[in-house]
Order: C-alpha cells, then structure tokens, then sequence
C-alpha cells in the first residue's frame, strides 16, 4: 500500500492503494471518474487516454506509484460548470460519435493536442490522435470536429480581445 | 402517406440523442454498471482445437477465498444448449471440447484479481485429438466428423438458366480462385454483461449487445427458467458490427448462471485478448469465380464455387452462407448462373456475423472478375458495369423482379461523376518513380433486412406514449449500438405526432417493454422498427385529430400537425398548440398510450431450385477507390474513396454518411491489414499490436454521396443500408492496385509482403518475356 496525493481535474485528492494498482483502476474505481474507458489493457487502443502533466497517456499502462504528485486531466475536467469544452460541442455538431466508446479518449486526447498547439495542420491533427483507435466513425468526422473547435476557439479568442 | 403530416425533422441532420452522454463521458456502459455484493466472473476455455476432456480439476481453486461458485457443464440447471440456427452449440464443453477458447467452467469470486488467481488453479486433463483446420481437408472428410457425416452446416444452390449454354455463347471466359481473410470485429467495447438476480425466481441481465431477444432465449433454456421470468436490458452497446449478435448470448448466460447459482450480481467483462481468441469473426472465404461475357460486355453466366470456413459450432453460419449466395453474382443482371455454396466445419472459434454477413468475401471476387473481363474485352471498366446493371424491372440472380426503389444506375453515375474517375483514369501518365497511382471502381448491392432466410423473426413491436405534458416516451426491441437507430426512430416518431424532436424520448431497450423484434441485424431496425412506430403513432394520432378537429370546430380531416401545433390546412393561421390538444384527449381519458407492430412484406426462398424473391428490397452502391502503390516496398496508400449509396430516403444524413465513412475504413482494414491468424487452431494476434485495424493516419479522404430511390414500405421511403458501405471497398482498392501495377492479387488482405512478391514475380516474368 502506497500513499499517494495528486490533482484530478483540479481537485487534490489523498488516497490510500496499492503501489502496483493501475492508474485506470483508481480513477474508475476509486474515484469514479467513469469517462476513461478500458479497451485494450495494453496501451493500444486510447480510450483510457487523460491529461498528465500536461501530456497524453494511457491510464491503462500507468501505475499508481508513478502518479503521485502528479496533475491529471480527464474528460470530466473539460466541461466547466455543466457548460461543454468547444471540442466537445464540436464532436455533438460534426456528427463525430457514433457507440462513443472511443469518444472520451478522443477529445481528452484532442485538448492536449490544442492545448499544445491552438492552430495545427491537419497532418498536426492526424498525428497527434494516431493513439487513439475509433472502429466506428471513419475518422472523417473526428477531424471535422477538431477543426471546427478550432474555428470557434479562434472565433472566442477574437471575441474575447 | 397521411396527408394529415407535414414533415420537420425527417430529412435533417439532427444532433444524435445519444451524443451528449457520450460525449461528457458518462457511465452508460455495461463496464459502468455496480450493484451492491457483486461478484466477478472467469471463463475457463479450452486450450485445444479438439481433445475429450479426461478431468477437470477445481479441488484448488475451491480452496481460493472468496470464490462463491464453480460450475462445470455438470452444473447447469436447464439445458447445456446455445440455440442459434442449429441446437449444436453447448454452453459449457460436456466431456469433449472443438475450439481453442471454448467455454469449459465459469467462476464468481468477490474481485477480479481473486477471480483470476483462482481460474490459474484450475487445471483440465485433456487426450488431444487430430483438428481439422483446413475446409477443403474437412468438407466430406472420411473420418473425423465435426457436424453430420460431411462436415457440411448447410450447401446452398442457385440455379438460373443453363449454365452450359451460357459458357457457350461467352465470347470470353475469366476463371479464378479467391481467398478471403479471417476479420476481427474489434469494436472498441469488449463484450461484457452483469446479471442481477431478483425475488421470486426472476433474472435481470444488463449488457452490451445487439440482440437482447436471443440472450433472453439462452438464459432461460440454460438456467431452466420460463421466457417470462428472464429480462434484459441493453446498456450503451460500444460497437458491434455483427460480433454482438449471438456472441453476447453466451457472455449472458455465463454471468447469469453465477448469479443464479449465487444470488448474488455477477459482472463479467471480457479482455481484450480473450474476446478476440474466443469469440465469432468473419468467415475466411474460398471462392472459384468463373464469369463469361460476350465481345460487347453482356454478361452471360456464373459459376461459383463458395466455401466458408465456418469453425466449431453451426452459429449463424447457415444464413451468413444463405446471404453471399443470394449476393453472388452482385447488382447486374445474368441470365446464366450455377451456385454452390458451403459453410464447414473446422476445429476453430465459430464464425459469425460480421457487416456484410457472407457477402464481402464473394463480392470481392465477383468484383475482380468484372474488372478482369472488362480487360479481356479491351473494355474500360466502368463501361462495363454500366451496360450490366440491374435496372428497374430486371431480375436478380435468384429470379427476384426488381419492380422498385432500384437507384443502382443512379448511384454508380454519381460515384463515376463525382470521383472524375474517367477523366482521372484517361490522363493518368506513367509516373517515373517508384510511386504508381491507380483508380478502381466497385457496384455492390444489399439486400435489406433478413429476408427468406429468416423470415420467422422478421417482425418487430413498438410502443410509444404521450404524457400530459405534451412530451413522449417510446420503446423498441432493436438496439442502438453506435449506427444511430435511436436518433432516426426518435425524428420518426416526432414527425408522426407533430411534435418537437426534443420532445420525444426513446427509453432503453428492454424485453419486458415491447413484444419481441427480433435481431438488430441486416440492417433492419430503421425500416422494421420505425414501421411498427408508425403503426403505434396512427392509433395516437386518431385521439390527436380527434380532439383538434373539435376544438378547432373543423373536420379531422383538414387538421394537419407539425412542430407542436393542430393546424387547419384550409386556413393556415387558425391553429392551436398540440400542447392543448393533448390537454383535451386527457381530459377525454383517451388511451394516449399504443403498441404497434410490423411485419415485414412476403418474401420466399426455395432450397430446391435456388430460386426465390429473396428480399423486400435491395440497396445499392457504387464506389471508387484511388490508390498510390509504392512498386519498392509494396506499401498501398488509399487516397479517397468516393461512394454513392441508394438508401432510400435518408431520414438522417450526417447518420448515412458516419456510416459510409465507417464502413469504408472498416472495408479498407478488411483489405490492407487485417487477418487473425491461427496456429493449430489457436490465435496468434489477439491485440491491436499485432492485429492491425486503421488509425486516423491512415483513413482515406471520403466523399459520402446519397441517393434516394424511395422504398414504398420502409419509413418515410427509407431502407436499411449500413452494412453495404464495407462491402464494396476490398474489390475497389484491389482494381484500383490492378490499374495502378498491372497486377490481380487474389488474396487478401493486400499486405505489403504479398504486394511486393507479386511485384517481384512480375519482374522476373517480364524480364523472361523481354529476352
Ligand atoms: S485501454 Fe488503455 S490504451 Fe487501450
Ligand atoms: S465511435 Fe465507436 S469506436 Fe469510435
């Protein structure tokens, strides 16, 4: 058993688990974030895709040990005030959903990637959710979603100035 | 149609109902799902292809804390049977074992790790026996008899014309043998169920599925209890593709049967690599093509040979067979035609359902041969296809009168238009550099729902209700599972009661709400359940203009009701809101809740003749595929794949072209990467390293174009389609490769190594001619 103390989503959380206990299990289980999804188990699919520190992993590969002190975003965290991050109003508008399996990892992976980037070519795009597997869709509407978030993103900071 | 409705939302590209909890990520998963006391279920599988098992030892794992339940074939309470089509199937292997993964003892334990530690212990004495793994070695084998005497599920004949003449009048004849990989499923949830037992005897199952009707069925046969006291609830279904159709059945009852042994909830969620070892997949195709044309391109016969590595258990194989034989000769018209067609038994995981259910693997091949004739002829070939098209009023191979909704021609113009593939072809130049590029086309046709080879379940029930709020709940018995049912029944149903889309609600689908509807399979759901709701929403509407015509002192006749108003269509501006008319019927205690059903048009098939009008309707579709080849590596490139679809009436298109997209990336994986591949029966490539399905890296541009040739019995004029979007894509990128390397490979997937061989082999072949 391991004490560990990170931030999800904003919140500082202090848990009590076992060090060898997969990342995905605490957040699921102990923690109830249900958005990240498990597929695979292996690194291979992306639907346990979160934000750690700053960057994408697979929940599924990381262990608790490895998380400590460290700042975790999951999907829950993108949505702020019952209000929806653009991506995901994007991912409803564009049609990029389909059984949804894959849509947590997808969006919590596109949001680092803007995050990073604010204004990626689509090769930028294409790279960077190489990760993340979607057996439904195609693909097309995934990256028709990424752009338009992008479009209103540049359209709010234009707004905004 | 009513004349009484005014459309609103049918035909526009509303939000999906099911996006926002998705997309927030909410627990609406089977995986999500937690009871109080719950259990966690292990399936102990066979490591065998074929072997009798001589003991099972459970003495260690029972002294495993923790570990309420160990069952055995021996254990069961009801009948050791998984009906699909045939009654072959056990739930748990009694004595003997046919496939490497199959189900030989359950466990419930109080978690997961506890569950597992105590599956290690156990330990299965087996005298292994000789496999068969090869189909051609099984069919008729002497020996070692799988199913029946030959090895055979089911042959399947079609018979037009005669095929001796037909050869006679060919002026030339193409003969080839194609092979067909083994497709995984790999939708991005792995199979799972928890069952809940309830108080006097009763059993909840909760899952991800595509056929809540067949999991009811396989619980209450294997646990011995009454149709009646056995429910299941379908939970958001994370992709499907066929590989939900009778796989979850057994997922169910290995849960159930924990849990009815127990009393206790049990959850069982499948790895990743134990759904791919053990559960269904496409089936590897054999098929021997030969087409004859004469000079000018008219097809003149078929004969084919089509044999289907079927695996273990008879699963659904009889009618995945019974569609590519239906489909074999693909959307043209033949007079001549001999089909034979065989699904057998292999020492392998069964076969099952899968987009496209028999007919990708003969299509590939039927597709080859066209281009493969149009080149022995000198002829282009879309020019080809477009002489030999069904149209309207033609007969389809089986002897079907296609009388209408044939929008065939109309969706190969508009690929053809669309892609520039003339143009592009004409002024395609010999590019230096080891890059090539090429353009190949693909006709493909769907026969919509399950047609005469399962006309006993082709039916379906609806129930829907008006609150007095003015909102509405609906139920079904066909399943979401990502193609976007729910969304087009919910627009359905607004339309049918006038009222605002976001005030319609569609309810989870449970067995205990609506009358059984069979399979969401074939593509079927929107026209089968769409069309019971449409008989639930006519009595409705009955107690609508009813009230409206009072109120409005006008006949019913002339109350038309759209977007949540009762209008007079004599004068426009004399209206009032639904809102009130509802209010009246309430005040009237009208029954504002009905059940509707639906059963599908006659269709017919007759095994003797192999003829028959096998479908209530065909969908059809061209695409065109544009390739780069690198001629050193053997690395195929799809640029962009153009596609046209006859669908009907596209109640949803931003629905209809997700799912033109899907299915055509889906259909490119089928084609470039993806084989399981076996070893003695046993599955070498059980994860996404090793068994390769597309990333957004390599997803081609898409154009999703739509046509709509209305269908008179389907919703709105709309017939199910979205399986046709795969079918088509191995045999456009293979011609598109021909055009582009001068090479037919025969066998897929078109991996680089067999690219680059053939290319290789082609070398030394022209080297050899040059000298
Ligand atoms: S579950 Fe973590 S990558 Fe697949
Ligand atoms: S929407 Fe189903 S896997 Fe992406």
């Amino acid at each position: 058993m391991i004490d560990l103390k990170f931030t999800v989503n904003g919140k500082k959380v202090q848990l009590r688990v076992p060090g060898a206990k997969r990342l995905l299990d605490i957040l699921r289980e102990d923690l109830g974030f249900l958005s990240v999804k498990e597929g695979c188990s292996k690194g291979e699919c992306g639907v346990c895709s979160v934000i750690f520190n700053g960057r994408v992993i697979n929940a599924c590969l990381m262990l608790a040990c490895q998380a400590d002190g460290s700042e975790i975003t999951t999907l829950e965290g993108l949505s702020k005030n019952g209000k929806m991050d653009l991506l995901q109003e994007a991912f409803v508008e564009t049609g990029a959903i389909q059984c949804g399996f894959c849509t947590p990892g997808l969006v919590v992976a596109s949001r680092a990637l803007l995050n990073k980037n604010p204004d990626p070519t689509e090769e930028d795009i294409r790279d960077g959710l190489s990760g993340n597997l979607c057996r439904c869709t195609g693909y097309t509407k995934i990256v028709a979603a990424v752009k338009a978030a992008i479009e209103k993103e540049s359209n709010t900071r234009r707004g905004d100035s | 149609m009513n004349l009484n409705l005014l459309h609103g939302v049918v035909g526009q590209s509303v939000p999906r109902v099911d996006a926002e909890a998705k997309v927030l990520g909410k627990g609406i998963f089977i995986a999500d799902l937690f009871f109080p006391r719950m259990l966690y279920a292990r399936v102990i599988r066979s490591s065998e292809p074929h072997a009798k098992i001589t003991h099972i030892h459970l003495e260690t794992a029972r002294l495993v804390p923790g570990v309420p339940a160990i069952l055995t074939a021996e254990d069961i309470p009801g009948r050791n049977e998984i009906h699909v089509v045939f009654n072959d199937q056990p739930f748990l292997a009694p004595g003997r074992v046919k496939y490497v993964g199959e189900p030989i003892a359950v466990l419930a334990a109080e978690s997961p790790e506890i569950a597992e530690e105590a599956a290690e212990k156990i330990t299965i004495e087996y005298e292994v026996l000789p496999p068969l793994l090869d189909p051609l070695e099984a069919r008729w084998h002497p020996d070692i008899h799988l199913f029946g005497k030959d090895n055979i599920y089911r042959h399947l004949k079609v018979r037009k014309g005669n095929i001796e003449d037909g050869f006679a009048r060919s002026d030339v004849t193409i003969e080839n043998e194609y092979r067909t990989p083994c497709q995984e499923h790999a939708y991005l949830e792995p199979q799972g169920m928890v069952a809940v037992p309830r108080p006097n005897g009763l059993m909840d199952v909760y899952g991800s599925m595509q056929c809540p009707f067949y999991v009811q069925e396989g619980v209450a046969t294997v646990l011995g209890l009454p149709l009646s006291r056995v429910r299941i609830i379908q939970t958001a279904t994370g992709g499907a593709f066929g590989g939900k159709e009778d796989v979850p059945t057994l997922v169910g009852v290995q849960a159930a049967i924990l849990a009815q042994k127990t009393g206790r909830p049990v959850k069982l969620i499948y790895s990743r690599d134990e759904d791919i070892i053990s559960t269904s997949k496409r089936h590897p195709g054999i098929i021997r093509y030969k087409s004859g044309a004469k000079r000018d391109g008219t097809l003149q016969a078929i004969e084919v040979e089509y044999i289907l590595d079927s695996g273990a258990y008879a699963t659904l194989s009889p009618v995945v067979l019974w569609r590519g034989t239906v489909h074999a000769g693909g959307p043209y018209r033949i007079p001549h035609v001999k089909v034979d067609s065989y699904a057998v038994a292999t020492h392998k995981v069964p076969a099952g359902a899968f987009r496209g259910f028999g007919s990708p693997q003969i299509l590939f091949a039927a597709e080859s041969q066209m281009d493969e004739l149009a080149r022995a002829l000198g002829m282009d070939p879309c020019k080809i296809r477009e002489k030999n098209l069904l149209r309207l009023n033609d007969e389809t191979i089986t002897g079907q009168k296609l009388t209408f909704s044939v929008g065939n021609l109309e969706a190969f113009q508009k690929t053809v238009e669309t892609s520039g593939y003339l143009k592009k072809r004409n002024q395609k130049k010999e590019t230096p550099g080891p890059i090539k590029k090429g353009f190949g086309l693909s006709s493909v046709y769907y026969g919509v729902g399950l047609g005469a080879g399962g006309i006993h379940l082709a039916r379906a029930g609806a129930y829907v209700q008006i609150l007095a709020d003015a909102s509405v709940q609906f139920a079904v018995g066909t399943t979401e599972m990502g193609q976007g049912m729910a969304t087009v029944l919910t627009q359905i149903v607004a339309d049918e009661l006038g009222l605002p889309f976001d005030a319609v609600t569609i309810l989870e689908t449970d067995t205990s709400r609506v009358p059984d509807a069979g399979p969401t399979v074939a593509s079927r759901a929107t026209t089968m359940s769409g069309n019971a709701l449409k008989d639930a929403c006519g009595k409705l509407q009955e107690s609508l203009f009813r009230a409206a015509g009072d109120l409005l002192q006008i006949s019913k006749e002339s109350i038309q009701i759209k977007e949540g108003w009762a209008v007079d269509s004599g004068k426009p501006g004399h209206r009032m809101t639904l809102k009130e008319v509802i209010a009246e019927c309430f005040k009237r205690r009208e029954n504002m809740a009905a059940a509707g059903f639906y059963r599908s048009p006659e269709v017919s098939w007759d095994d003797e003749t192999g003829r028959g009008n096998a479908y209530i309707t065909f969908a059809y579709a061209t695409n065109a595929a544009e390739v780069e080849v690198d001629t050193e590596t053997g690395v195929i490139r799809v640029l962009k794949i153009t596609a046209a679809h006859d669908v009907g009436k596209a109640i949803n298109p931003q629905l209809v072209t997700g799912q033109i997209e899907g299915g055509i990336v889906q259909g490119m994986g089928y084609t470039l990467t993806e084989e399981i591949v076996t070893k003695n029966g046993s599955v070498q490539n059980p994860n996404f390293s090793t068994y390769i399905i597309p990333t957004i890296k390599e997803a081609p541009e898409i154009d999703p174009l739509i046509v709509e040739a209305p269908f008179p019995n389907g919703p709105n004029g709309a017939k199910g389609f979205a399986e046709q979007p795969l079918m088509g894509i191995a045999p456009a990128i293979a011609n598109a490769v021909y055009d582009a390397i001068g090479i037919r490979i025969k066998e897929l997937p078109l991996t680089p190594e067999r690219v680059w061989a053939a290319l290789r082999e082609k070398e030394g072949r022209d080297k050899r001619s040059s000298h």
